[in-house]
């Protein structure tokens, strides 16, 4: 083990991941005078919270009547009620502040006529319940992520917050059910590097690269997720994969819901509008779990467009080429390249594509990383916090709704901070680590370094992509569930004869590649196994043999534990219906019709 | 100053690279002449050549490397992340042009297609190259809105469409470094130059309508070499992916300048 020395670093906070939660906590916890580390394994404006196009939701009524309340009720409705009202209201309170807040840093935001933060409407979002449509999503014409990302960096750089950029987490280091820190190895020295803190907040992202075809990233690989399967602790509400309904046809880049929100219509092979008939008053702006399973019965049905029937197409000529040059340029020329479509004169043919995970971490509204234990549901693991797409507050439920996940990073980024304001002291002493700590790191990155089985990493990665595309897509059952399960079972064997031919040990991005797929084999597992358990259909969920909501059994989170070689143990978490304060009512579950 | 010559070890033309065939019965092959080194292996760089059968390849050149590294050669180093030209992690020097490999079509390259880090960088392995430097030069244009009025409470700052429109397109930078590695003038003085990029920023804070340290900001390049080494070569707007026009930003700036010494 001597061949891989440490390099150990102390600091007060140490947090996981770079994109808008990340950014946003370091800040924040540099504001606070705390000693704070930011480990990256990318540079900070290449972290997928860039990719965001179309907003951030918060009801500031910049453009039309609004309030928060409207914006709880519809992010439960979207949920389908497995969202957490407690943080529901958290968030949906804390978006006007979090967003103006951004606008303070310098967040280039599109104006209104009068100098106001522009607003467009998004799916799902509402006014008086259901009654209006809201115009609610502030947006940097359809580069908004791009333009927080960078904004948050910036602002990092202000308060000069310690970055360690290209340094790839390996895995916690755990003792007695304590977070003392994490492993990492620095990819340009191949070096390793254990980090102490008295708090470790994951803000690692989603793990999209589950599916074949996805809006993701190629980073997006769960890593947090990972490291907190290994560490012996659950994931929450895996099997809510959400499908956007409009990723590009083949390429799978995502074309925003703001196409929709400036009036962009969906259209079937006979020109037929054909979201009239599944969601007769909110149409195309229906939530995105219902558009989705709507496209997929239109195509399924021989109403897809193409040679093959089997993508839709998205109009947006009718707008005019000067709206789409002020809202849309970056759709525009996102669509020239790689559908070779002037979306002035042609369609866009776009299919539901993977793109953003619900369930993650299972956390509180403060950002503190909970598990069950015994007849507790909600018992805190110290010193771990997760925050972003990687956490599950849960304030998605069963579906998100568009814009409201990079109101989810800053809110709970902030959160996150703040709370560990409260409850670390700057400075405070620390214990020394154990001897093991990081072993498990050591052990795992050594084995993978030198793996000289039969199978290349790309070959395995791509057997467990399309398991998980072909097993656990928009709609599912529970036979095609367990028959993934079984592909499943044979990709974690496969994992005991992987091949990695670069043993070097500097920028080594065969190895880190490897390491990312353990992450997200972990995770498809999870996913597929609570998808194969839930035997009912509730937001993204769609079970052809369980096709109704069945809140007498199943309004509840799924726990998935999952062990080195791919055993599933499932466990249940109430939800929780009861709201933060009396500010607002709680909204009891009912039907849910757009 | 920069050297005229590359040093001995980073020529890469000592090394015969190594040829990789496509796969018989390919029907549509194009060769990938790619810049390799390992600093683990003490060998000199090298250039591979690896033929890619495009009937099952993406149109894309990243496309291309990605098939390679999971194909052919995993040991393949390459930077990449977004895949639709946003994030800025693939860029690199493609047939002569820095550009990012996402979307860069293959079929827009005639004939072979030779793929080398960006220019003028120090190499980290392979298709890496080392931005310290790069990344230094932005957080020293101060990238952060700076005011001494404070905000309102309870609403935003207000900005007119019309000002939003000067920042909007400036705003845009994805921090690639394509325009600054394609400058002969960063090539010669990067060490104090701010180049393309960081001026760009710069811009973007002078001209936004909120910030209030825009007499700081220009008072900052008021120098010879950090803005005035720009010759108006004008590469660094060719090169851009996303179609900005830093050589303008740099114009604008030096414009400012002049203006105010009377």
């Amino acid at each position: 083990m001597s061949a891989y020395p440490f390099t150990d670093h102390t600091y007060d906070v140490v947090v996981v991941g770079a994109g808008g939660a990340g950014l946003r906590a370091t800040m924040g916890l540099a504001e606070a005078g705390l000693s704070t580390a930011c480990l990256s394994k990318v540079f900070p404006t290449r972290s997928h919270t860039v990719a965001a196009q179309g907003g951030i939701s918060a009801a500031l009524g910049n453009m039309g009547e609004d309030d928060w309340r409207f914006h709880f009720y519809d992010t439960i409705k979207g949920s389908d009620w497995l969202g957490d009202q407690d943080a529901i209201e958290f968030m949906c309170k804390e978006a006007p502040s979090a967003v103006l807040e951004l606008e303070r840093f310098g967040l280039p935001f599109s104006r209104t006529e009068d100098g106001r933060i522009y607003q467009r409407p998004f799916g799902g979002m509402t006014t008086h319940y259901g009654k209006g449509i809201a115009q609610r999503t502030c947006a940097a014409a359809d580069r908004t992520g791009h333009a927080m990302l960078h904004t948050l960096y910036q602002q990092s750089l202000k308060h000069n917050a310690n970055f360690f950029i290209e340094y790839f987490a390996i895995d916690l280091i755990m003792e007695d059910g304590e977070c003392r820190g994490v492993v990492a190895l620095d990819l340009s020295t191949g070096t390793l590097h254990r980090f102490r803190a008295h708090t470790t907040i994951l803000a690692t992202g989603g793990y999209g690269r589950i599916y074949f075809s996805c809006t993701s990233a190629h980073t997006c690989t769960g890593d947090g997720g990972g490291m907190v399967l290994r560490a012996g602790l659950p994931l929450q509400d895996m099997e809510f994969v959400q499908f956007h309904p409009t990723g590009i046809y083949g390429a799978g880049c995502l074309i925003t819901e703001g196409v929709r929100g400036e009036g962009g219509i969906l259209r079937n092979a006979q020109g037929e509008r054909f979201m009239e008939r599944y969601a007769p008053n909110a149409k195309d702006l229906a939530s995105r779990d219902v558009v989705s399973r709507s496209m997929t019965i239109e195509i399924r049905e021989g109403r897809g467009v193409g040679p093959d029937r089997d993508h839709i197409y998205l109009h947006l000529e009718h707008l005019g080429a000067e709206v789409i040059q002020k809202r849309l340029p970056g759709i525009a020329e996102t669509s020239r390249i790689f559908a070779g479509v002037d979306v002035t004169r042609q369609p866009i043919p776009v299919i539901p594509t993977a793109h953003y995970n619900m369930g993650g971490i299972p956390c509180n509204v403060h950002g503190e990383v909970v598990t069950r234990k015994g007849d507790d549901p909600s018992a805190v693991v110290p010193g771990l916090m997760a925050i972003g797409e990687a956490a599950c507050v849960s304030v998605h439920g069963a579906n998100r709704l568009g814009s409201n996940s990079l109101l989810d990073l800053v809110v709970f980024g902030r959160a996150a901070a703040r709370r560990c304001a409260q409850v670390v002291k700057p400075g405070t002493g620390h214990r020394p680590l154990a001897a093991d700590a990081g072993d498990l790191a050591v052990s795992r990155l050594d084995r993978y370094r030198n793996a000289a089985g039969k199978r290349p990493t790309a070959d395995v990665r791509l057997t467990m992509q399309r398991t998980m595309q072909d097993h656990a897509a928009v709609f599912r059952s529970g036979e095609t569930l367990r028959e993934g399960c079984r592909k499943l079972a044979g990709v974690f064997e496969a994992m005991d004869d992987l091949r990695v031919a670069d043993r070097s040990l500097v920028f080594n991005t065969d190895l880190v590649e490897t390491l990312e797929l353990e992450n997200l084999l972990l995770q498809a597992a999870a996913t597929i196994h609570s998808a194969a358990g839930r035997e009912e259909s509730r937001g993204a969920h769609a079970r052809e043999d369980f096709p109704q909501r069945d809140d007498a059994q199943w309004l509840k989170h799924s726990l998935a534990w999952v062990s080195a070689d791919g055993q599933v143990h499932l466990d249940y978490r109430p939800v929780q219906l009861d709201t933060l304060t009396d500010e607002v009512e709680p909204v009891p579950p009912r039907a849910r019709t757009y | 100053m920069a050297e005229f010559r590359l040093p001995p070890n980073s020529r890469f033309k000592d090394v015969p690279g190594r040829q990789y065939k496509a796969p018989p019965g390919a029907t549509s092959v194009r060769t990938f002449r790619i810049y390799r080194w390992d600093p683990d292996s003490g060998d000199k760089p090298r250039v591979d050549s690896f033929e890619v059968d495009l009937r099952r390849c993406g149109p894309m050149v990243l496309d291309a490397l990605i098939k390679i590294k999971n194909e052919v050669d995993s040991t393949l180093t390459f930077r990449r992340s977004c895949r639709e030209g946003i994030c800025g992690s693939c860029a690199m020097n493609i047939d002569g042009v820095n550009t990012l490999a996402c979307i860069k079509a293959i079929e827009d390259v005639k004939g072979e297609l030779r793929i080398f880090p960006l220019p003028h960088l120090p190499v980290i392995k392979d298709l890496v190259p080392d931005l310290t430097n790069f990344y230094a030069q932005y957080a020293s244009i101060k990238p952060w809105l700076q005011t001494r009025t404070p905000a309102p409470p309870d609403r935003e700052r207000l900005q007119s469409p019309e000002d939003q429109e000067k920042i909007d397109r400036p705003s845009a930078c994805i921090l690639c470094a394509c325009c600054s590695t394609s400058c002969p003038s960063y090539w010669w003085n990067g060490d104090r130059y701010l180049g393309p990029a960081a001026l760009l920023a710069a811009y973007r804070w002078i001209v936004d309508t909120r910030d209030e340290a825009t007499g700081e900001r220009l008072d900052d390049l008021e120098d010879p070499f950090r803005l005035y080494r720009c010759h108006t070569i004008m590469n660094c707007t060719e090169a851009c992916p996303k179609d900005l026009n830093p050589a303008r930003a740099i114009a604008e700036i030096k414009k400012l300048m002049a203006e105010r010494q009377y």
